[in-house]
């Protein structure tokens, strides 16, 4: 069996992994990336690619905050990214909308917004309550029953799959290991380094960053830690490629860098079962045409589902063991929101050995029902 | 670019690409006809407007779309058939007008 040695263990390899493992080997940590084979369940191939700020936040203004930090971000991320790599993941910012299919659904996230940006501590962010008439304007794409929508100019969108093929690329160019097939075991701590022992033999590490999506609720225990995350699975339809005419990002329908409208965001609690199902697949199709006719004459190329990595509350996990010295870990279903913070703000953290007061507020003991921590 | 390297006794068909009569082999794959054909470029990127052909052969990629019989349909996963009207070239199509 191989032994790897390294400065930092980064387990799991998708676009929380691999942002972090990218950031850590800019600022020449020599870092080794921990992942699966082809068959894990990868929510970075699967996603929606929407960087997306609007809605998030409720019940955390620190989500909203640390959202909002990621996107102002992006741009200067996806710029370094594509100055390593010569990959460009295509990010663009035009503000994206939420949109409505009556009054009262405009109403109703109307008022979630009002909600979100009246809480306490929260940092407010540039949106608006746009309706039909103008609408129009900016969407001559609309349907007869699309009642308005939410602004934000914040939101934007890019290519994800492009952005985890430059993550890998980029840590790479600059040193780092990637090492497949290497699923973790056990991580034990011995005279302070962290040996993980893997399906490809023991790999060991100063320090180590748990980032393995729905494999933190296995993993987590083992540094005393605890990421009680469940798979929330999304399908997803794209279409054949059209000329643009969509030129922002809506949370349900975006037409992407090369042409093709993809369709989304449905939620189900199937546990680990990325199967698709033609009622759900239809009742997206259904609402995506209301709001957009055209795409009734669109042929589908594809669908498919992945799983999204969900916390009890729906916000991330942000961790540092008390136990393990050196042990982070991160967790959360917008890697690709939050990849600009995961890639440029999170890695002096972990460098420096400490995690910053501004992610105090997503520790996982947050979810510790007993009334210790 | 491409040519036919295995002797068939297939029988020879005939379709009709781009108002042109093209032969092809019985049974064989309608994009592999047209590449023994000498064409390279079926269509237009719908974005950039660069010139596509077939990639991927297995019906992943879908640069090779072409128009059979009025429907667009990958060339890769269709069998040339005898009499068959295809139209090459669509470029930026348009859904709103």
């Amino acid at each position: 069996m191989k032994r790897e040695e390294s400065e930092f263990a980064v387990i799991g390899g998708g676009l929380v992994g691999a942002a972090i493992a990218w950031g850590l080997a800019r600022l020449g940590k020599q870092v080794a990336m921990l992942d699966e084979g082809d068959i894990a369940w990868r929510a970075s191939r699967g996603n929606f690619a929407l960087v997306w700020v609007q809605s998030k936040g409720l019940g955390m203004p620190a989500y909203a905050a640390w959202t909002r930090r990621s996107s102002d971000g992006w741009a200067a991320f996806a710029d370094a990214l594509g100055e390593e790599t010569a990959i460009d993941v295509a990010f663009r910012r035009p503000g994206g909308f939420a949109l409505c299919l009556s009054e009262a659904e405009l109403e109703a996230r109307a008022a979630a917004m009002h909600r979100l940006h009246n809480q306490p501590d929260m940092i407010p962010y540039p949106y608006e309550v746009v309706h039909r008439e103008r609408l129009r304007a900016l969407l001559p794409a609309i349907g007869p029953e699309v009642a308005g929508g939410i602004f934000s100019p914040l939101d934007g969108h890019c290519n994800s799959l492009r952005l985890l093929r430059a993550l890998h690329a980029g840590l790479q160019r600059r040193g780092g290991k990637y090492l497949s097939e290497h699923v973790v075991d056990r991580i034990e701590q011995r005279q302070g380094m962290f040996a993980l022992a893997t399906s490809a033999g023991e790999v060991r590490a100063a320090r180590v960053v748990l980032a393995a999506g729905n494999g933190n609720a296995r993993l987590a225990p083992m540094v005393g830690l605890a990421a009680p995350v469940r798979p929330q699975r999304g399908q997803v339809i794209v279409t054949e490629r059209v000329e643009p005419f969509l030129h922002h990002p809506m949370l349900s329908v975006r037409q992407t860098d090369e042409g093709t409208v993809m369709i989304g965001s449905s939620t189900e609690e199937v546990g680990f079962d990325d199967h698709v199902g033609a009622p759900v697949l239809a009742a997206m199709a259904a609402r995506a045409i209301r709001i957009f006719p055209c795409l009734g004459r669109l042929n589908v190329v594809r669908t498919w589902a992945a799983l999204r990595v969900m916390s009890p509350d729906g916000f991330p996990i942000y961790s540092q063991s008390m136990t393990h010295a050196g042990a982070f870990l991160a967790t959360c279903h917008s890697g690709v929101t939050l990849a600009a913070n995961h890639a440029l703000v999170l890695p002096p953290m972990l460098e420096a050995g400490s995690l910053g007061t501004e992610l105090a507020a997503f520790g996982g003991k947050r979810f510790d029902v007993s009334a210790h921590g | 670019m491409f040519r036919r390297t295995v002797e068939s006794t297939a029988a020879t068909i005939s379709l009709v690409v781009d108002g042109n009569e093209v032969r092809a082999r019985a049974g064989e794959s309608l994009a592999a006809a047209l590449l023994a054909e000498g064409l390279l470029s079926f269509r237009r990127s719908a974005v950039s407007g660069v010139p596509r052909g077939p990639w991927c052969l297995m019906g992943a990629c879908f640069e090779c779309l072409v128009t059979i019989d009025g429907a667009r349909q990958r060339a890769c996963m269709i069998r040339a058939v005898d009499g068959m009207h295809i139209e090459t070239g669509e470029g930026r199509r348009r859904l709103l007008p």
